[in-house]
């Protein structure tokens, strides 16, 4: 036993020695998550903001400017451009330009003073038709209560019913917190997959292999010496990530912070599991990191990251239990932003294990078999 | 520069391609995987919200309230809670997202003529489904406010909203013009970055070097089999998305056709510029993801608006190839664009690509020497 340990030390110095040799080795692991996080923490977002807007003003009235201005003052809308011909309207949104045009007719300020019905005109560009959707939404909810000011106190409906919402777990609704917990899950899924596949699979392109077989490695011993240094590295880039999304970013860890590294070890049965049968699989590195992003895009599609798995056809949810990403995802989420322990992840963390479990030891015999 | 030896070169590669019929199987089964499960699986569309609802009024007038939002499509109540326990619990475990109670007066406070309070809690952890589902909510709670009321109140002014190139608002027509994009750009980092870096892995470099072959020659040798696969997924992509999906195509064909290379040769080229530079299959499979992989997915504006972006990553992103080419692909597929609005994409992939080129034959050179 004590032996085996040894053995298994060796291979796993071996391993890091090799994979460092490559100086720029340690900047891409450092570099990947950092990025990811970043991007993930700055640019993606899903809230809609600063629409770029075009007006087409023929009223040129203090309504339609006052229109015009709350428009701009929700945050929502930024008056790009003001045009003087329908034609230019047409212009900027084929080039992409302006996402929606609006436009004020003649005598909507004579309309209003008179208090009879009048409209605007608005043009939106459905090709991003998550953001048209919210843009017409926003523009609705603008105009309409402008119009109720300028109607006053007469337009009051007969039933008034207040809806008062609040957001638990992320008050202010901001989709950092929902993307950054997610991208230690995506980034260790990633140099996960791709390093133990193609670091396993250039040994045999090598030629390598074979030196390692006539040594005392016992087959179970050259897989945890193969899998323990890539294991180390996503320990890593966890904290890394981690550090990053609370100091940064300022996003709450309000679970116990235990559960994290506890949650990350299961999840990671699964994905170096994979790993480990991807390299099985391949024959060239070329191979291994193409079956490895086989595997990869999917899962990240089908796990709740950016798409909602309740969104999905009955069938897919069903493909979704299979893919360990979606039970990490649940736990990271939960440690992070709503503070869940234990007693409530149990279930995700049992499915997490036994599909660790089952995939390593598929993983595991095939490998065996190929080495024998 | 002798087309015959160039000739040779692209003959051995896809010798080799051949003999990797795993690699070449993958290469074209991509494309068509994750057409269809974003033609498929994926929407944005947001349905079918768990809802949990605490009613404490039980009258016909908050049943109806409830059959309103059910009726809508896009709630869906998995259950009537009997304590504000069972609120919580649902909340946190996941098992509802968006929790409505209904105080004890609510009917009463309704006949009286007084203000009538709804309580709505919405799990904010996907923000995203959060704005939407109360977006849905003070919608639906104003259309029943109007209904109980009896009759609607015309609106002083009436916005009058059209829906240009995407009329009935299609997530699929947004999404898939731009995922080929991405594709493409997976694609061609996925079939040249470990090309040349194999060769050195090998030895087999040395064997190359001692021949007659001029490096453009070898590049454009290695370029061209790489650049017949990524036509054919670009093509077969082009026709799921047309025919399949139904995306409508109402630009020019050939136009698309054009850009599309040029794109390609952009993306191949700058796989091999990583694939010179590393050396290494290992490195340059990491540094393609960065370079390639994450710029196309998150930058390009496939999915996440570039306007939404801060300025200094809007400035990044002016450097991205696949931004412009989503831009042509999104403009191709549902606008229509000619080539007059398209140019200015199409230049920039064009100079992208032949810069890249140019890098990737200086680097080269220095190599052998």
């Amino acid at each position: 036993m004590h032996k085996s340990i040894e053995r298994i030390k060796q291979m796993v110095v071996k391993e890091f020695i090799q994979i460092f040799r490559d100086k720029r080795m340690k900047a891409i692991i450092f570099v990947i998550p950092v990025i990811q996080t970043m991007v993930f923490g700055y640019a993606v977002t899903t809230d809609v903001n600063n629409i770029p807007t075009a007006v087409y003003d023929l009223d040129r009235s203090y309504e339609s400017r006052e229109l015009v201005r709350r428009l701009e003052a929700s945050g929502y809308f930024s008056i790009r451009n003001y045009v003087s011909s329908p034609s230019e309207m047409q212009d900027l949104l084929d080039r992409g330009k302006v996402t929606m045009a609006l436009q004020i007719n003649r005598d909507f300020a004579e309309d209003l003073k008179r208090r009879t019905p009048t409209s605007l005109q608005i043009l939106v560009d459905g090709t991003d038709s998550n953001t048209a959707t919210v843009a017409m939404d926003y523009a609705n909810r603008v105009i309409l209560k402008y119009a109720k000011d300028v109607a006053g106190k007469t337009a009051r409906l007969p039933v008034n019913v207040d809806l008062r919402a609040r957001a638990w777990y992320n008050p202010e609704l901001r989709s950092k917190n929902f993307n950054v917990p997610g991208v230690i899950a995506t980034v260790i899924m990633l140099t996960s997959l791709l390093l133990t596949s193609m670091a396993v699979v250039r040994e045999r392109e090598i030629g390598t292999m074979e030196q390692l077989m006539v040594t005392p490695l016992k087959p179970l011993e050259l897989i945890l010496g193969k899998t323990i240094p890539f294991a180390l590295i996503a320990f890593f880039d966890m904290a890394l990530i981690t550090s990053i999304g609370v100091l940064k970013f300022d996003i709450p860890i309000r679970g116990s912070i235990f559960l994290l590294p506890v949650s990350t070890a299961i999840y990671l049965l699964s994905v170096l599991g994979t790993g480990l049968f991807i390299s099985t699989l391949a024959r060239t590195q070329q191979q291994a990191m193409m079956a490895a992003f086989f595997f990869f895009m999917p899962a990240l599609l089908l796990s709740g990251f950016v798409f909602p798995i309740e969104n999905m056809p009955v069938a897919f949810q069903y493909l979704t239990f299979v893919n360990p990403l979606r039970y990490f995802l649940v736990i990271i989420r939960g440690l992070f932003l709503k503070g869940n322990g234990m007693v409530i992840l149990w279930p995700q963390m049992a499915a997490l294990f036994v599909l660790g479990i089952v995939v390593l030891a598929l993983s595991s015999l095939r490998f065996r078999k190929r080495l024998g | 520069m002798k087309l015959l030896r160039i000739k040779a070169i692209a003959q051995k590669e896809l010798i080799q391609i051949r003999r990797d019929p795993l690699s070449l199987a993958m290469a074209f089964l991509m494309p068509v995987l994750l057409l269809l499960i974003f033609g498929y699986a994926i929407t944005l569309d947001v349905n079918n919200l768990t809802t949990i609802v605490y009613d404490l009024d039980k009258s016909s007038l908050s049943r109806e309230l409830i059959s309103e939002l059910t009726a809508s499509g896009y709630f869906s109540v998995v259950r009537s809670a009997d304590s504000g326990k069972d609120i919580d619990h649902y909340l946190d475990s996941g098992k509802a997202r968006v929790a409505l109670s209904i105080p004890s007066d609510f009917s009463k406070n309704i006949r009286t003529g007084k203000t009538a309070q709804l309580q709505v809690i919405v799990d904010g952890s996907d923000s995203n489904t959060a704005t939407i589902a109360l977006g849905y909510l003070s919608a639906l709670t104003e259309i029943y406010a109007q209904r109980i009321g009896g009759g609607r109140i015309t609106p002083l002014i009436e916005p009058r909203m059209r829906v240009w190139y995407n009329t009935e608002l299609k997530s699929r027509n947004y999404i898939i013009p731009g995922l080929i994009a991405v594709i493409m750009a997976v694609i061609a980092a996925l079939l040249t970055s470990l090309t040349v870096a194999r060769e050195w892995e090998r030895g087999t470099m040395e064997q190359l070097i001692s021949t007659p072959v001029k490096t453009p020659e070898l590049i454009l040798g290695k370029l061209i089999p790489y650049f017949l696969i990524g036509f054919i997924d670009m093509v077969l992509s082009v026709v799921m998305a047309t025919f399949l999906f139904g995306v409508p195509l109402r630009g020019n064909i050939f136009l698309l056709a054009m850009i599309s290379s040029v794109f390609l040769f952009g993306g191949l080229s700058l796989g091999i510029v990583i694939s010179i530079t590393t050396k290494s299959q290992l490195v340059a499979s990491q540094i393609s993801m960065v370079v390639t992989f994450l710029p196309a997915f998150l930058l390009s504006g496939f999915m996440f608006a570039i306007s939404n972006m801060p300025k200094p990553l809007q400035i990044i992103t002016r450097i991205i190839p696949a931004r412009y080419f989503v831009t042509v692909l999104k403009g191709t597929f549902l606008k229509g664009n000619p080539l007059r609005i398209l140019v200015v994409d199409a230049v920039f992939l064009l100079i992208f690509g032949l810069v890249v080129f140019a890098i990737a034959n200086r680097k080269f050179k220095k190599k052998i020497a």
